[in-house]
């Protein structure tokens, strides 16, 4: 048993130093960069619960999300008069279980994000790094489209876009990502502009790299920095726009437990039943917070500028 | 500078057409027959049909059809409302006040608000008047605002009583309107309260439309104003003994305030977007409800007119930010 210490460390010893070498903890140097805003922490770890609640949400949520309990309509929180400790945050309208829905309800939330980010994203990045490589009438032509999109305010334009494909969780997704493509399209050809006349692409270049390897591989990655806090940004304006597209009754349609549709349903009670609309908007704002904190911390940690080195 | 200002605008004019395009498109992607869908009636005998179909121009070819439909707009005919009869544009000019109205509003609250707390943080950096401010901001600036609304209602004018919950002015008070703008049309009015009234009834959409162009606005100052604040005329002017007011107010602010004016031009197509929502909550007759309700309605004559009248405010919004920008900041005009 002695032996083992011994034969771990020499394994290790190869590995670890080597590792460092070459790539001097790239993730290490950006988590000590990240650990430093303490804002960034605490969102990070608010969204790992809400991502794990969102997992487990139908071990977690204590009853089912669209089951009603015809005796417990407009039930309220268990501190309220009347409250009980079955439906811990009450009921709505139809006796459904306010806790259980907002659970499940963060699942629609940052699957809407993570489907629109990447939706946005890979056609933001193709068409940026298209429009900076290509220059002359196709980036023009491409710039323009970008300025039209830019030029409706961007619920409008996903409203009008629903009102062609249809109201529905789906399409709200292809509308939203529509709309916040442009940005990403803006970022990716300044970044492909002020890289691409660099010594290491030209390098790429003269040593016969072709076109789709110059784009994808040697100069996108260098490009990422600005895309990533981009993303963090989206993500949260894609959970607020379809909460938004949602709560106008052209998201996700009822009974799903979508935050901004639970709102539209809560509309007419905002007077007699306050829980049933404040949960559902305090989980949006909670989770969009924690978002832009980590947007925040993220742009901090890659920011070279702010870099103190 | 002349040089400057024809480059922008020729920038402008393809997204004009392309916004044209858009509007064009529109009908003709909607699931339906295009000219039932803006005639608006079912089941048309063949010759109105014919007729209608005449009328819109739908048997001409589709690059015809849009130079019939450019036509149209120069002579200022952008359709007439299903619902209303009445033109869009002349619909468009009845309601715009009243966004436009509201937008103000929120914009100066942003400002007078936004503003001075950006400074105050950047001035205390890092301590807890910095903190508390961010914060608040960071808080603003993720709000769902129709949220936001729901809950304003609930707590002033549900629980204290406070304020009226939808329209601009009481049902009491009755006047035509001369500017369209109620604050002073109840003025002109000399109606007694009718002021107080019209002022009490902008009061949440104010806050609502407001807030996140007021976070945005106060995360803003308070970046420019600690990039300023290190420059080197800001410590001269420390140096030369200087009171503070006199150098973070006029030295720094006044230099820190330029990609401020950007910003606060830039929030213009976000104060439309929010005011769809804020307008709709409230029942406050501006052209965001009024596209919310069209496109619910299907009165698509208005969509297609609104989307196109509103996204030209906006370019051409953008265009003066930029114009702007250039004439306060020489630095720009000679970048490409």
């Amino acid at each position: 048993m002695a032996e083992l210490p011994v034969e771990k460390a020499d394994r290790r010893v190869p590995a670890e130093p080597r590792g460092a070498m070459a790539r001097p903890g790239r993730l290490t140097e950006f988590w000590r960069y990240y650990r430093e805003n303490r804002g960034a922490v605490i969102g990070l770890w608010f969204l790992g619960i809400v991502v794990v609640l969102a997992i487990l949400a139908d071990l977690v949520a204590p009853h089912s999300p669209i089951e009603q309990y015809r005796d417990a309509l407009l039930r309220p929180p268990v501190w309220e008069n009347g409250g009980t400790w079955d439906f811990v945050l009450g009921t709505d309208a139809i006796g459904r279980d306010m806790l259980s829905r907002i659970i499940h309800g963060a699942r629609y939330s940052l699957f809407i994000g993570a489907v629109v980010v990447t939706l946005a994203l890979i056609g933001g990045v193709t068409l940026g790094l298209i429009a900076g490589f290509m220059r002359g009438w196709v980036d023009t032509v491409i710039m323009r489209l970008m300025d039209i999109i830019l030029a409706f305010p961007s619920l409008l334009l996903a409203l009008v876009l629903v009102a062609i494909l249809g109201p529905g969780l789906f399409n709200a997704m292809i509308a939203i990502a529509v709309v916040l493509q442009p940005h990403y399209v803006r970022l990716t050809r300044a970044a492909v502009l002020s890289e691409r006349t660099k010594d290491y692409v030209i390098a790429a270049r003269v040593s016969g790299a072709g076109m789709l390897r110059l784009m994808f591989i040697t100069i996108l990655p260098n490009c990422m920095a600005p895309l990533i806090v981009q993303a963090s940004l989206s993500f949260s304006n894609a959970i607020l726009e379809a909460a938004a597209l949602g709560f106008l009754g052209m998201g996700a349609q009822p009974p799903t437990p979508e935050w901004g549709t639970m709102l539209a349903d809560a509309r007419e009670l905002i007077l007699r039943a306050w829980w049933v609309v404040t949960w559902p908007g305090l989980a949006i704002l909670l989770t969009v917070i924690a978002i832009n904190l980590i947007g925040d911390g993220l742009r901090d940690a890659l920011d070279p500028k702010l870099k103190r080195s | 500078m002349v040089g400057f200002i024809l480059r922008r605008i020729a920038i402008v004019i393809p997204t004009f057409f392309g916004i044209s395009i858009v509007a064009f498109a529109f009908v003709r992607v909607l699931p339906g027959d295009p000219v039932l869908l803006l005639a608006g009636e079912r089941g048309m005998d063949a010759a109105r049909y014919q007729e209608a179909l005449h009328r819109y121009g739908f048997d001409l070819p589709i690059w015809q059809q849009y130079l019939h439909y450019l036509g149209q707009l120069l002579q200022g005919d952008f359709g007439a409302s299903i619902n209303t009869k009445k033109p869009v544009l002349v619909d468009f000019f009845t309601l715009f006040p009243a966004t436009l109205e509201l937008s103000l509003c929120a914009i100066i609250f942003a400002v007078v608000l936004g503003v001075p707390a950006g400074v105050l943080a950047a001035t205390r950096r890092g301590r807890l008047a910095d903190h508390s401010l961010m914060s608040v901001a960071l808080v603003g600036y993720s709000m769902p605002i129709f949220w936001w609304a729901l809950i304003l209602i609930i707590v002033v004018s549900g629980w204290a009583g406070l304020t009226p919950v939808s329209g601009r002015i009481g049902l009491t008070y009755f006047f035509k309107p001369v500017t369209g703008f109620m604050l002073i049309d109840s003025l002109i009015s000399g109606q007694k309260g009718a002021f107080a009234s019209a002022l009490n009834h902008l009061i949440l959409p104010t806050i609502v439309l407001g807030t996140i162009p007021l976070a945005v606005i106060a995360r803003q100052t308070r970046s420019a104003m600690l990039e300023v604040l290190g420059e080197d005329y800001v410590r001269t002017a420390r140096a030369k003994g200087l009171s503070v007011w006199r150098v973070v107010g006029i030295h720094a602010l006044r230099n820190a305030l330029i990609p401020v004016i950007t910003t606060i031009g830039l929030q213009v197509g976000v104060l439309l977007a929010g005011a769809i929502l804020t307008e709709t909550i409230f029942s406050w007759p501006g052209i965001g409800k009024w596209m919310v309700d069209s496109i619910f309605r299907r009165d698509y004559p208005v969509v297609q007119g609104g989307l196109l009248l509103i996204a030209t405010m906006v370019v051409f919004v953008n265009l003066a930010v930029d114009l702007i920008y250039g004439l306060i900041n020489p630095r720009i005009r000679h970048v490409r």
